[in-house]
Formats: C-alpha cells, sequence, structure tokens
C-alpha cells in the first residue's frame, strides 16, 4: 500500500530549531538525511515546503475565488512536508514514522 | 424472560458463542482474506445462532453449525464480492486454522489506529462473539452507535491497511499494553458499572476473565498477560461477598471471608508465581500481588499492610498514577507503623501534587477516602462534606446506597 507521511512542525519545535547552534543545526539536518537514506527504497517521492507564511489558500466557493494570505488551516500545528512510501501495511508505515528525527508530528494516510 | 432457566440458557449460548465465533473469524479472515468481509459473515451467523438454538437446542457440534450458517448465509452477505463468495463456497471443514490466528485478531481489533471505544467494540463484537444488541445494553448506548462504531472501524482496517497479525517483537510490547488496557477497561466497566443498572454489565466481567485467559493460553511466556488474567480472577474470586442480600455493596472490611472462593485464589496466586519466575515485573502483576494480600488475610484485622504499602510503592515507581497514589494512602492509613495512621494518610493526600488531584476531584473513591480519613480523625463535618461530594460523583447505585448509609449515621 501507499501511504503519505506528512510532517507537521509545533511552534515549540520552531523555537528549538532557532535556539540551535549552527553545529546543532547541521546535525539534526544529518539526521533527516540518514532517515531518507535509511528508508530510500520505501520511498517513492518526498518534498519539503516552504514556510507556512509563503502560503497562499484560495477557498473555491459559489463561483467565486477568495484568496487569503497562509495555510487553510490557522493552528499551531504546519505541515511542513511530505513522503510517499510504499510499503506493505500500516504498522510498516508507522515503523517508518517512528524513528522520523525532526519535526514531532507525522499524520499517516494512506493513497488511493 | 428472565427466569433462571432463562438465564442459564443465556449463560450458556453466551458461552458457546464466545468458545466459536472469535475462531471462527480468525480462520475466515485467513481464507478471505478480508477482515470486515470475515466479521461480517460470522455476526450474521452469530445472530441466526442466537435466534434458533433457544428452541432447537445447541448443537452437539456448535463450530459446525456455525460455520455452515456462515458459508450458506455468507454467500448472500457476500453477494456483491464475487472473489470472496467463491472462497466461501470452497471452504470446507474445518477450516485450516493457525493456533495463532485468535490472538492476530485480537492484535487486529486493539490496533492503537483504532479509537478506544471501538477497540473495546470491535474485540467484544469479533473475540467474543457478542451481538451489536448485546454491546449496546452492556454498555447503555444506542445500538445504532454501537453499530457506526463497529462499520466505521473495519473500514479503518481496509482502507488504512492495518494488518492481520501478530506484532514482530520490536513493537509487541507497546501493543499488547494496547490489548490488555482494552480488557481491563471490560473488566472494569463489568466488575464497577459506571452507568446505572444494568443486568448486562456482569458479563463484561466474564468477557473479560476470558479473553484474558485466552491471551495467557497463546501467550504464556508474557508476564503482564499472566498478571492481568490473576487480578481479574482474584476480583472475581471475591464477587459473591461483595453484595448482600439486598443488592448493597459490602465493603471489604465487613465482607463474609469465607465466601471468597479458595481454590480460585490460590490457582490465582499461582498464576502470579508463573509471572514473577519470568522476571519482568510490571503493573498488572504488582496489582495482582497487591489484591493478593487482600484474598490470602484470613480477616481485615490481619491484612499485610506493610507488604502492601510496598507494593504500591513499587507499582508507583513503575507506573505514576493519581489513583495508585490515593491506593497508597488507604493502605498507609491502615499500616500500623510509625508511617502509617489516619493522620499520615491524610497529610498525604493533601501533600499530592497538583495535577494529580486535579485528576482525582472527579473520582468518588478520593472523596469517600477523604471522608474516612477525616470521621477517623474526628473531623465529622468536613466527613460528612467529603461524602457529600462522592456521593454526587458516582453514579452505581451500589456506591451510592453505601455512601447514603454512611451520610445518614453522621
Amino acid at each position: 500500500m501507499k501511504y503519505v507521511l506528512m510532517f507537521a512542525e509545533t511552534e515549540e519545535f520552531a523555537r528549538e530549531l532557532e535556539a540551535m547552534d549552527d553545529g546543532q543545526r547541521q546535525e539534526a539536518f544529518e539526521a533527516v538525511g540518514r532517515w531518507f537514506a535509511e528508508h530510500a527504497s520505501k520511498i517513492t517521492h518526498h518534498a519539503h515546503l516552504r514556510p507556512a507564511e509563503t502560503a497562499t489558500t484560495m477557498r473555491l466557493t459559489g463561483g467565486d475565488a477568495i484568496v487569503t494570505d497562509g495555510p487553510f488551516v490557522e493552528g499551531k500545528e504546519v505541515v511542513s512536508g511530505y513522503a510517499e512510501v510504499e510499503v506493505a501495511d500500516l504498522d510498516e508505515a508507522m515503523a517508518i514514522a517512528r524513528s522520523w528525527p525532526a519535526c514531532p508530528i507525522v499524520e499517516i494516510r494512506p493513497i488511493d | 424472560m428472565t427466569s433462571p432457566q432463562h438465564r442459564q440458557v443465556h449463560a450458556e449460548l453466551a458461552r458457546v458463542v464466545r468458545e466459536h465465533a472469535g475462531r471462527l473469524t480468525a480462520s475466515l479472515v485467513r481464507v478471505l482474506g478480508d477482515f470486515a468481509a470475515a466479521e461480517d459473515v460470522v455476526a450474521d451467523a452469530v445472530e441466526t445462532a442466537l435466534r434458533r438454538w433457544p428452541d432447537e437446542g445447541i448443537p452437539a457440534r456448535p463450530d459446525a453449525w456455525l460455520l455452515t450458517v456462515a458459508r450458506r448465509r455468507g454467500i448472500d452477505v457476500l453477494r456483491r464480492r464475487a472473489v470472496h463468495r467463491d472462497k466461501l463456497a470452497r471452504l470446507a471443514w474445518p477450516p485450516a486454522g493457525a493456533p495463532d490466528d485468535r490472538l492476530k485478531l485480537v492484535f487486529t481489533c486493539c490496533h492503537p489506529a483504532l479509537p478506544r471505544t471501538s477497540q473495546i467494540a470491535l474485540t467484544l463484537r469479533t473475540v467474543c462473539g457478542l451481538t451489536t444488541a448485546q454491546i449496546a445494553a452492556a454498555f447503555l448506548v444506542p445500538e445504532s452507535a454501537v453499530a457506526r462504531r463497529i462499520t466505521r472501524a473495519k473500514r479503518k482496517i481496509t482502507d488504512a491497511g492495518i494488518p492481520y497479525r501478530v506484532p514482530a517483537d520490536t513493537e509487541l510490547g507497546d501493543r499488547l499494553d494496547q490489548v490488555l488496557a482494552v480488557v481491563y477497561l471490560l473488566f472494569n466497566e463489568g466488575y464497577l458499572t459506571s452507568a446505572g443498572d444494568r443486568p448486562h454489565a456482569a458479563d463484561l466481567a466474564d468477557q473479560a476473565e476470558w479473553l484474558a485467559s485466552q491471551m495467557a493460553w497463546l501467550m504464556p511466556r508474557q508476564p503482564e498477560v499472566l498478571g492481568l488474567l490473576a487480578l481479574i480472577r482474584l476480583h472475581q474470586a471475591r464477587l459473591d461477598a461483595r453484595f448482600d442480600p439486598s443488592g448493597a455493596l459490602v465493603p471489604l472490611p465487613d465482607q463474609d471471608r469465607t465466601r471468597w472462593d479458595r481454590e480460585a485464589i490460590t490457582e490465582a496466586t499461582r498464576l502470579i508465581g508463573r509471572a514473577a519466575a519470568l522476571r519482568r515485573p510490571g503493573p498488572y502483576q504488582l496489582q495482582a500481588a497487591i489484591v493478593a494480600c487482600h484474598a490470602e488475610a484470613p480477616a481485615w484485622e490481619a491484612t499485610d499492610w506493610p507488604q502492601i504499602t510496598i507494593l504500591y510503592d513499587m507499582l508507583l515507581a513503575l507506573a505514576p498514577s493519581p489513583v495508585h497514589r490515593l491506593h497508597r494512602a488507604i493502605a498507609l492509613h491502615h499500616h500500623p507503623g510509625p508511617r502509617g495512621g489516619a493522620r499520615n494518610a491524610l497529610a498525604e493526600l493533601d501533600a499530592l501534587p497538583d495535577a494529580d488531584r486535579a485528576a482525582l476531584r472527579t473520582y468518588p473513591l478520593y472523596h469517600a477516602t477523604r471522608a474516612q480519613l477525616l470521621r477517623a480523625l474526628d473531623r465529622p463535618e468536613a466527613a460528612h462534606a467529603a461524602d457529600q461530594q462522592a456521593l454526587a460523583l458516582t453514579a452505581n447505585p451500589a456506591q451510592q446506597a453505601l455512601l447514603n448509609k454512611r451520610l445518614t449515621w453522621d
């Protein structure tokens, strides 16, 4: 089955990242690189999203397009990237998500 | 409808269904490769059995009967799914089943990706063979709500790719905790019902005991499984003495200990020993050991409170929880040493961190315990107020009766 792992950042995580020195940030960056390398055979596609303030949301209702600045959910948790994985079942997807070394929230959704 | 004979038939039906429904579902999931389809077919066969067996009698081979009905009716139930129908039509008796098939079923029903209420409903229906109506009656919720919950859970199992297997060793610990939590919740729900007068709730305690015994049989080297089974059996062994003839709750110190099931208690302590030999202590084993201290005491006055206090200390180290802290304070109340006594116990409760006190505020036993401690310290007004708080919080008629009695004594 195919799943998308959606990575979400929190304000707290953003603050922690901010507080890191260059060495620590480099280390965190490398941990993410290692995670992608380790699961490369299962990952079919992935992307990192630019920060939430670069988002534009369009609401298409009643024939109108209302354009707003920012992500569609105004919240403390913001999707910051995704990886598509091809695995046997949810348990395998969960095992991969569990070892994700960066932002603290991962939503797992099956893809049709 | 509720004559003793009727109740006996009902209990026997429940036992037979429970014995066979889960096994059949487990092997059908394997044959069909589809959890939802297998569950539909067996649930339908169980409904048929519960309708026909009271009149026709329980067949000599209930499992073969259920399979025959499942196969015949299943072809209708699954009429739109040609692949399943063909597989079902070719299915021969006995369906080949691996011994751990039912274990897979339990782990699928209690998968952490399902909400707890669905885990419970699905386990009762799929593993224990309860009908949607029976589950609804036990939890006092509308049948349509249970049906919706089960349908949604089955859809998620299929659509989200929740697997049908026993988790790998690396995940087993967390996943087993989920299963044991479901079984323990079921037991508690049945043992001390939270929502009014429910004749079916006692069945839940039986279902939980059966589930725990199945788990213990299938996973004999998991000490917490053995611990949970021992804990449940120790409580069940004292069941008869917990209520007086009018149905009122009898507190532990006043229970007639000759009515406790000694054989069951001995058996359960043997289980605790088996679990301890595996040298991986856990919360269920420790709780079972605490209940065993009570069960083995010949009289309330002979209770080994120092030992119970030590066990609570160990339990709190492994699984800190406000409820365990409350129980430790109760043990301390009766502890004969200089650490013990009502004053120390009350001091302990008053020194609980704010978060713990907040969690206990809605827990009737917390207020009832404070009432007892205050009464022991000769502060009747404060005790009365605490009992009233407890009374306002419990929906259990037996607990209400007990608290009312205490309040009228003051």
